[in-house]
């Protein structure tokens, strides 16, 4: 069973989709990094994640790892939020068939998964369409 | 620096090889390559594997390999990037024997890979991922290539049948290898009626899990001369790393780190594209081979897909990718596959490569890659 501080470190992002934005160039880190890879600043202003985006691509998993076994098939995407920060999650409350690339996206909190047996029960955002 | 040539190689035949250990792997083609090359003794090892301990629970690697090969004490290293903990053994082999540190270098790699369950070898493969923030979303590796494959259709107007037509294409070579794990021959229409894995990939896109090793033996090219062995040289050695988390990347649609190893490789060894005589890429799905096609510049951008299907890169075409079968059909024994890429080419080179050979090759090159494209290793080899 993963330790959960591992699952709680990442709350800040996960949680509070909360990333970091660089003092020099605007940025936008997520996760959060400890330099800028676009100008090498070490300085971040605590921003939080654009909500909305336009989905850039997607494809719907029929083979799952053993954590997602219940949840197949599934679709998951790659999304380019209004601040310019890309990120991979689920595409949850769709038809799989209306999926398409350039489809405008929302970014919602939502369970995850859980391990069972009084473990921990995961949370995270995905995406569903507008 | 050195010339360094390769003058022993050595691979057995790749499968789900249920009789052997880890350890007796790697060591059949690594006597092989020793038996080869005529050498009576190492100055080093360096061995790519990606993940043994999550394969086997075995950790501290290049010193039971060197004991299990009878070469204790000599030194070893284990080096690992992912898929390309092959291709990035022979560069550090490379770099060890061109800088003067050690003559006699045996580059080995290998992956056991089932002795876990499908379930845990998928989990071991998607560590080359971003465990935070794509593995927790319940991404896995033929996702993230078929995330590539739906922005390459969209933007390119590749198609499904192209992408099959990879697939059809390094069967139809692995059928000539019999050292492959799926030595036959399969369909268009065949890869477009097998099992979804991830849309619009199917099972007969992806590569296998497979068992296998592969081993050379480095050697300044002086003493090769010397040795009066068929020696073929390295002549340019490139690597470049980006981001392993796929939504980083600028353009979803092109391999960064294959193009920059690619222009390093090259210009290390003075040497075009076009000069190459036949190419062993990673197509651990049938999208990664096109976009790698595009990333070395074998074919213009978005064209990757059109070449496969005029027939550029098979066997008698103008440039020949993955004469062995490749990933698809030789098998992917994670660590091993970048040292077997330099096997294949090396046996091309010496006019080794019998039903499969490129009449004349007098140059290769060779391509792996970690993760979706996280790392990239290219090597260029030459026939003296």
């Amino acid at each position: 069973m993963p330790n959960p501080a591992r699952a709680w470190r990442e709350y800040p992002q996960r949680y509070r989709f909360e990333a970091g934005k660089c003092t020099k160039c605007g940025y936008v880190a997520f996760p959060p990094r400890l330099i800028c890879p676009q100008c090498g600043n070490r300085e971040f202003a605590k921003t939080k994640l654009a909500q909305s985006g336009k989905l850039l691509t997607y494809t719907i998993i029929r083979v799952p790892p053993d954590t997602f076994e219940d949840q197949a098939p599934y679709a998951v995407g790659i999304a380019e939020l209004a601040d310019g920060v890309k990120l991979t999650a689920q595409v949850v409350d769709c038809d799989f068939a209306a999926l398409k690339v350039g489809m405008p996206v929302r970014l919602e909190f939502r369970k995850m998964y859980e391990e069972g047996e009084a473990g921990v029960i995961y949370y995270g955002y995905k995406f569903v369409p507008e | 620096m050195r010339d360094v040539a390769v003058i022993g190689i050595g691979m057995t035949k790749w499968g789900e090889l249920w009789d052997k250990s880890l350890r007796t792997t790697f060591v059949e083609p690594a006597l092989m390559a020793i038996d080869d090359a005529g050498v009576d003794h190492l100055d080093s090892m360096v061995v790519g594997c990606m993940s043994s301990g999550l394969f086997t629970g075995q950790e501290h690697l290049a010193s039971l390999l060197s004991d299990y090969l009878g070469r204790n004490p000599v030194p070893a290293a284990r080096v690992e990037s992912a898929c390309s903990s092959g291709g990035l053994a022979l560069r550090q082999g490379f770099i060890e024997v061109a800088s003067g540190m050690s003559d006699i270098v045996l580059v080995g790699g290998v992956e056991k890979m089932t002795d876990v369950t499908g379930c845990e070898a998928t989990f071991a493969l998607g560590t080359a991922a971003d465990q935070e923030y794509e593995g927790f979303h319940g991404l896995t590796f033929p996702a993230l290539y078929a995330m590539m494959a739906v922005a390459h259709m969209h933007k390119y107007g590749t198609t499904r049948e192209q992408l099959a037509m990879v697939a059809v294409k390094n069967h139809d070579n692995g059928s000539k290898n019999p050292l492959a794990q799926y030595p036959f021959k399969v369909t268009v229409e065949g890869v477009l009626n097998s099992v979804l894995v991830a849309d619009p990939l199917r099972i007969l896109d992806c590569s296998p899990i497979t068992d296998g090793a592969a081993a050379v033996i480095l050697c300044p090219a002086d003493m090769a001369r010397k040795m009066k062995k068929p020696a073929i040289r390295i002549t340019g050695s490139g690597q470049a790393t980006d981001t392993i988390a796929l939504s980083s990347r600028k353009d979803l649609c092109w391999i960064e780190s294959t193009h920059l190893a690619g222009q390093k490789a090259l210009a290390m060894a003075g040497r075009k594209v076009g000069d190459m005589d036949l190419f062993e890429v990673h197509d651990c799905f049938t999208i990664a081979e096109i976009m790698i096609t595009e990333a070395l510049g074998i074919v213009e951008k978005g064209r990757g897909g059109k070449a496969v299907e005029e027939g550029l890169t098979s066997l008698k075409g103008r440039h020949p990718v993955n004469p062995s079968g490749g990933l698809k059909a030789k098998g992917h024994p994670v660590g091993a596959t970048g040292v077997a890429q330099a096997v294949e080419v090396v046996k091309q080179l010496r006019g080794e490569a019998g039903e499969r050979q490129v009449k004349g090759a007098k140059r290769g090159l060779t391509q792996n890659m970690g993760g979706t494209g996280g790392s990239s290793v290219v090597h260029v080899f030459e026939a003296e």
